[in-house]
């Protein structure tokens, strides 16, 4: 760590990953690759140029497939989406066919995960569950991630009021615990689906907005962006153009933890019973239903739970991988 | 010093205006009338007009607010509860040792033990410990506290029977609880230790240290750990505020009357005046604790407390 560093940057609640992404200084430099004034690539096409930035994916391509944790991440991942999409063709039974016959079966040939209290196969309800969560995570993420990005981008660009009212509002939203102002949220909107998405959606906002804000302001100043407004590029063009290209790497990272947090946060709220309601095959849902038969049934509590440790562990170790990967000088 | 903390302290006031603000607004355009949820659902019409105009529902949104924080202020009352119809304060500060001592505990836990393997892990890089506790770090930040909690209540209450699964008055109930609670800081502070070891083991002055012949445990103790701290303490603080979040989980699996309990029992039942309570005092107690890890940097680092004026 740098021993200058300051409280203030240190104490806010920004995870561990630096605004980077700034590019290598030679490429300004080199008026062959980089023609400040126009801001273009000056000697080449746009052939030239889908080929410079397929090199550069496969270069982090590369990257990543060294981390071995975060190709076993995108393995599971891969097979959770699968299962999502084609889950009427994967699960061996439907997610509320009930069968009395069957109630709180125990794992066997029939039902490798047993049956819940409505004699449901549990298996099938996790498959089907696991579009629930994906879907969540999406969403939220989304949600977050524009009014993030955008509250983020217009103060670090602008300044001034502009930045001193949305940062203040991106305080207040920060003093309280992010599940606590998600379960606020829910109580002055009620439960269900959507409701639960715009809440954890919100309660992610600060987070992407405060990743965008320090990134830009550090790229604001940069010769490049001068040059832009030297040339008249208008603020939008600016913005879109050279700056968020340039900060999109914490971004993505962030988007890529912010999901496994959604759906930890979606399933918690589901768990204490302001999410989604125990017939709906969520998985949160699900735990807080076998909550109930603890002492009796427990692979109810049991494989709901290890497909959610297993969906955030991917999700993580994709995040870290995909943090060295983008950005090597960020390596731990 | 002083001087410092009074600014942090003024400075929280217009945060916790806009809190407050942003919880009445949003609770106040919430559905469900509060009048009718405080008298049950068989009371009388006249008698929900009544109990609205004594509730002061029927005024304006911004005398609502004025005298909600008119009693905060003055006479630290934060309303009273639609249920029990006891003061809200009175609610909460029974509820709050709980809580309180239950975060304490994890956060306790997370340090005593993510430190040292953090610091052996780093010491030992690559090794067998290293990578096992890795593996265990990158699980447990996976695992989320409600399930692990489920996880111990089934092995440690049901198949072995050696600690109870509910309630919060001795210390054997308190164990398991924080178990599930700190799990995960216990995860961050190793993996957040092991990296800020790793880059302080390798700066010039710990090979000075080693030069002029140091003995090995002053130099990880005193020279490496002392520089890592910081960005540990910073860890420790959020995690703090994070477990406030998590000991809501925590208190609704092992039935433990805190405040995350309280709260969301009063969701359920539409008991806004506790919902704002409850927002409001974590908001200001999570304050507090980011101010108490901002006076610890000054207590770790000289530099930083030459700030501080």
């Amino acid at each position: 760590m740098n021993s200058k560093i300051s409280v203030k940057a240190l104490s806010q609640n920004a995870p561990n990953v630096q605004p980077t992404g700034v590019p290598d200084e030679s490429i300004y430099n080199d008026p062959h690759i980089y023609d400040p004034l126009t801001l273009e690539h000056a000697e080449e096409d746009g052939n030239d140029r889908r080929k410079r930035r397929f090199r550069r994916l496969a270069e982090i391509w590369r990257r990543l497939r060294r981390n071995k944790l975060a190709m076993v991440g995108l393995v599971i991942l891969a097979v959770l989406i699968l299962c999502a999409i084609f889950a009427d063709y994967v699960a061996p039974y439907k997610a509320n066919q009930f069968d009395m016959g069957a109630l709180f079966a125990k794992p066997s040939r029939q039902h490798i995960f047993g049956c819940d209290n409505f004699g449901a196969d549990i298996f099938s309800r996790l498959i089907y569950g696991s579009r629930i969560s994906l879907r969540i995570g999406f969403i939220c993420v989304g949600i977050a991630l524009v009014i993030g990005v955008s509250i983020g981008a217009l103060c670090g660009f602008f300044g001034g009021v502009v930045d001193i009212v949305f940062m203040r509002l991106i305080d207040i939203f920060q003093a309280i615990p992010d599940i606590l102002l998600a379960i606020a949220i829910i109580a002055a909107m009620g439960p269900g689906l959507a409701n639960l998405m715009i809440a954890v959606g919100i309660a992610a906002i600060p987070a992407y907005a405060r990743i965008v804000r320090a990134s830009v302001l550090s790229l604001r100043e940069m010769e490049f962006v001068e040059a832009a407004r030297a040339t008249g590029s208008n603020p939008a063009r600016i913005i879109f153009k050279h700056i968020l290209p340039n900060c999109l790497a914490p971004i993505i990272v962030q988007a890529t933890l912010g999901f496994a947090y959604a759906i930890l946060n979606a399933a918690g709220m589901s768990f204490i019973g302001l999410g989604l309601e125990p017939p709906t095959p969520e998985w949160g849902a699900m735990l807080s239903t076998a909550r109930g038969y603890i002492r009796d049934y427990p692979h109810m509590t049991l494989f709901p739970g290890l497909v959610i440790v297993l969906t955030i562990f991917a999700l993580n170790v994709v995040g870290d991988g995909l943090r060295d990967a983008l950005d090597p000088r960020m390596k731990r | 010093m002083i001087k410092y903390i009074i600014k942090r302290l003024l400075l929280l006031i217009p945060v916790m205006l806009g809190v407050s603000l942003a919880v009445f607004t949003l609770l106040h355009f919430s559905n469900g009338d509060p009048a009718r949820a405080s008298l049950g659902q068989n009371a009388s019409e006249e008698a929900v007009q009544a109990e609205r105009e004594r509730l002061g529902l029927n005024d304006p949104f911004f005398v609502q607010y004025g005298h909600y924080l008119e009693n905060i202020v003055f006479h630290f009352d934060l309303g009273e509860s639609y249920r029990s119809h006891k003061p809200v304060t009175k609610e909460i500060l029974d509820a709050a040792p709980a809580t309180f001592k239950l975060a304490s505990l994890a956060v306790t836990l997370a340090v005593v033990v993510g430190v040292p393997i953090g610091i052996v892990s780093a010491i030992h890089q690559y090794s067998f410990f290293d990578n096992i506790m890795m593996i265990f770090a990158l699980i447990g930040i996976s695992m989320p506290v409600f399930w692990l909690g489920l996880l111990l209540i089934i092995f440690f209450s049901v198949q072995l029977g050696w600690l109870p699964s509910s309630g919060f008055t001795h210390f054997n109930q308190m164990i398991l609880p924080s178990i599930a609670l700190g799990a995960q800081s216990v995860a961050v502070i190793t993996r957040m230790t092991r990296s800020n070891m790793l880059e302080v083991i390798h700066k010039d002055y710990i090979r000075t240290a080693e030069a002029k012949g140091q003995k090995h445990s002053v130099i990880i103790w005193k020279h490496a750990l002392g520089n890592a701290l910081i960005p540990i303490i910073t860890i420790i603080g959020i995690q703090f505020g994070q477990l406030l979040g998590g000991a809501l989980m925590t208190e609704v699996i092992f039935s433990i009357p805190g405040i995350g309990r309280l709260m969301v029992d009063a969701i359920k039942a539409r008991d806004i005046p506790i919902v704002l309570g409850g927002v409001l005092f974590v908001a200001v107690a999570f304050a507090c604790v980011n101010l108490i890890v901002d006076l610890l940097y000054a207590f770790v680092d000289p530099r930083i407390k030459s700030q501080y004026t």
